[in-house]
């Protein structure tokens, strides 16, 4: 299958205030496949994942300069309508974060956003949502409880239906199994796994055999550049660029 | 180990002194309170009965009566909160959530702390020429009550404002993330998760509304006869005492202490009635927020396997 380029950065820059957290990023990243992206702690994966949905712009003095563009339209133009970027452009947080409300009203908080309304088809979407998530069985009992007394793991992936609840058409995952332990970590993996086929995943880890895993795609970030992008085979095989090839093999970061 | 014997008991004598003292103080602090609350408890239970709550003062029999200052003061703090609740709240969201100007909240935060410390005399003053003259609302009920919804805004303000902030942030990123507007991540998110914080400001406010007695003598009268409260215009012209000033007014006028203190102890059994309420109301709505919207199918649907 031929990659189409779903999200696409050129020479893209992002600053806090003075600060230059990116550096001429330009990137394809392809539809319908899991893209990670790796790098030291502090070199700007969570900028470039949270430019992508605009969440950035709840940080005053943060700006964006440059090109990105979503299936062709900026993200950054100034008609975009946010809301509906990010109802089409999902995420999944470091910590999981479900409202302090009960299992159902999480998962049905998104559609119910978008204007869902009608009580069949909103029990169909969570039961779809939670199903796709890998966590329909452990909560159809107790859809009623309060999501905060699941287990962390059961958190995330509720998180993870709650995104999936607005039928997003990129996911985005910011070391969404880092906070977790091992087994729930694996089930994240499975999940994104199997979710790869209906969505395009874009995710920030500091694993580095998580990436070589799951992903198709790896990008190597370095103090707020773009090092090196490739199939992760070809990365982890490969690296073309010194510095990537000291990162992977854990020389540095 | 030698050398360090002494600083060790130096430092077992220093930590038990230290928590001598705030034993005492908090002893201090339980026995005053206990005190006042007994003592008010024992003047004005014996005058206290069934005939006082429920009558009005009768000058011809020379008997006191508090049903009129109950219903006052009821009904003061009901239309100084409604004033005050939605103003407060509303400038507390507006401040912490669409504000983009750092100064503007800065400068309304130091408004209502200097507010908050005014005595509340000066409000009084600010009634009567605002609220009595300028508006023609003249002694009055609503004048009062009124005056007392400016003086506890700040109180409202703050709280709500304290909460709101403590709110987490990952609540607000995750209600944006799937597309939620700014308004409705308020009203859903986090409002809801703030609801004890605001209950506690209305606490505060109504407490302070309960115990008022200088603002409401120059806005709101000091009659201690019957109001009506049957027409809106009966309400809209309604004047008189609340407990606080009738306490005053029985004590300073007619020097009738048993009555003082009867109504001293009807006023704080009021306020622990207030406070009382408001807490159960508080985990009711917060309680009830969280289950908010629940699909009756659901509940259907959880007997069987997929409904
Ligand atoms: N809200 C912020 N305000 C100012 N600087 C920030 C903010 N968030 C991140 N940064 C800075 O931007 C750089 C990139 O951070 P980040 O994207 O979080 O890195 P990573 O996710 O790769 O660890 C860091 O130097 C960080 O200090
Ligand atoms: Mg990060």
């Amino acid at each position: 299958m031929a990659e189409r380029t779903i999200l696409a950065a050129r020479d893209l820059d992002f600053y806090y205030g003075e600060v230059q957290a990116l550096r001429h990023i330009s990137i394809n990243i392809p539809a319908a496949r899991v893209t990670a992206f790796i790098g030291p702690s502090g070199c700007g994966k969570s900028t470039f994942l949270r430019t992508i949905n605009r969440m950035n712009d709840l940080i005053p003095a943060a700006r964006a300069a440059g090109s990105l563009t979503f299936r062709g339209q900026e993200i950054y133009a100034p008609d975009v309508d946010v809301t509906d970027l990010r109802r089409r452009v999902g995420m999944v947080f470091q910590k999981p974060n479900p409202f302090p409300m009960s299992v159902y009203d999480n998962v049905a908080y998104g559609p119910r956003t978008h204007g869902i309304r009608d009580r069949r088809r909103l029990d169909l979407i969570v039961e779809e949502s939670l199903r796709a998530a890998a966590i329909w069985d452990e909560v159809k009992d107790r859809l009623k409880k309060s999501a905060m007394s699941l287990s962390g793991g059961q958190q995330q992936r509720l998180c993870i239906a709650r995104a999936l609840a607005v039928e997003p058409e990129v996911l985005l995952m910011d070391e969404a199994t880092s906070a977790l332990d091992t087994i729930s970590a694996a089930r994240i993996e499975d999940l994104t796994l199997e979710l790869r086929e209906r969505f395009t995943i874009v995710m920030v880890t500091h694993n580095m055999q998580q990436a070589a895993r799951i992903s198709d795609k790896t990008a190597f970030f370095l103090a707020g550049e773009l090092i090196e992008f490739g199939n992760t085979e070809r990365i982890f095989s490969m690296p073309r660029d010194k510095r990537t090839e000291d990162y992977i093999t854990g020389r540095f970061g | 180990m030698a050398r360090n014997a002494r600083p060790a008991l130096r430092r077992q004598l220093y930590s038990a002194a230290v928590r001598l003292l705030v034993w005492l103080s908090a002893s201090v602090c339980c026995c005053l309170l206990a005190v006042l609350i007994g003592y008010i408890c024992w003047r004005g239970l014996p005058g206290l009965s069934w005939e006082l709550l429920t009558s009005e003062e009768s000058l011809l029999q020379g008997t006191a009566g508090l049903l009129p200052s109950l219903l006052n003061t009821l009904c003061v703090v009901a239309v100084s909160l409604a004033a005050a609740l939605p103003l407060g709240v509303g400038a507390a969201i507006y401040l912490t959530e669409y504000a983009r100007s750092r100064r503007l909240t800065a400068a309304v935060e130091f408004a209502s702390e200097v507010l908050s410390g005014i005595p509340s005399i000066l409000y009084a003053l600010v009634g009567v020429i605002v609220f009595c003259s300028a508006l023609g609302l003249q002694k009055t009920l609503l004048a009062g009550s009124l005056t007392l919804a400016i003086m506890t805004l700040p109180t409202i303000l703050r709280t709500t404002q304290e909460s709101l902030r403590t709110v987490p942030r990952s609540y607000r990123e995750g209600a944006l993330s799937l597309g939620s507007g700014r308004w409705r991540m308020i009203a859903t998110v986090v409002l809801p998760s703030c609801v004890d914080g605001i209950v506690t400001g209305c606490i505060l406010a109504a407490g302070r509304v309960v115990g008022e007695s200088a603002v409401l003598m120059y806005t709101a009268g000091l009659s201690t006869a019957m109001q009506d409260f049957s027409t809106i215009q009966g309400i809209m012209r309604a004047s008189g005492s609340t407990l606080a000033v009738a306490l005053y007014v029985y004590a300073k006028e007619r020097a009738d202490f048993a009555a003082a203190f009867a109504a001293a102890t009807v006023l704080l059994a009021l306020s622990a009635l207030i406070n009382l309420a408001a807490r159960l109301a508080g985990r009711r709505l917060g309680r009830r927020q969280r289950r908010k919207k629940h699909p009756a199918a659901l509940t259907r649907r959880q007997g069987g396997p997929h409904g």
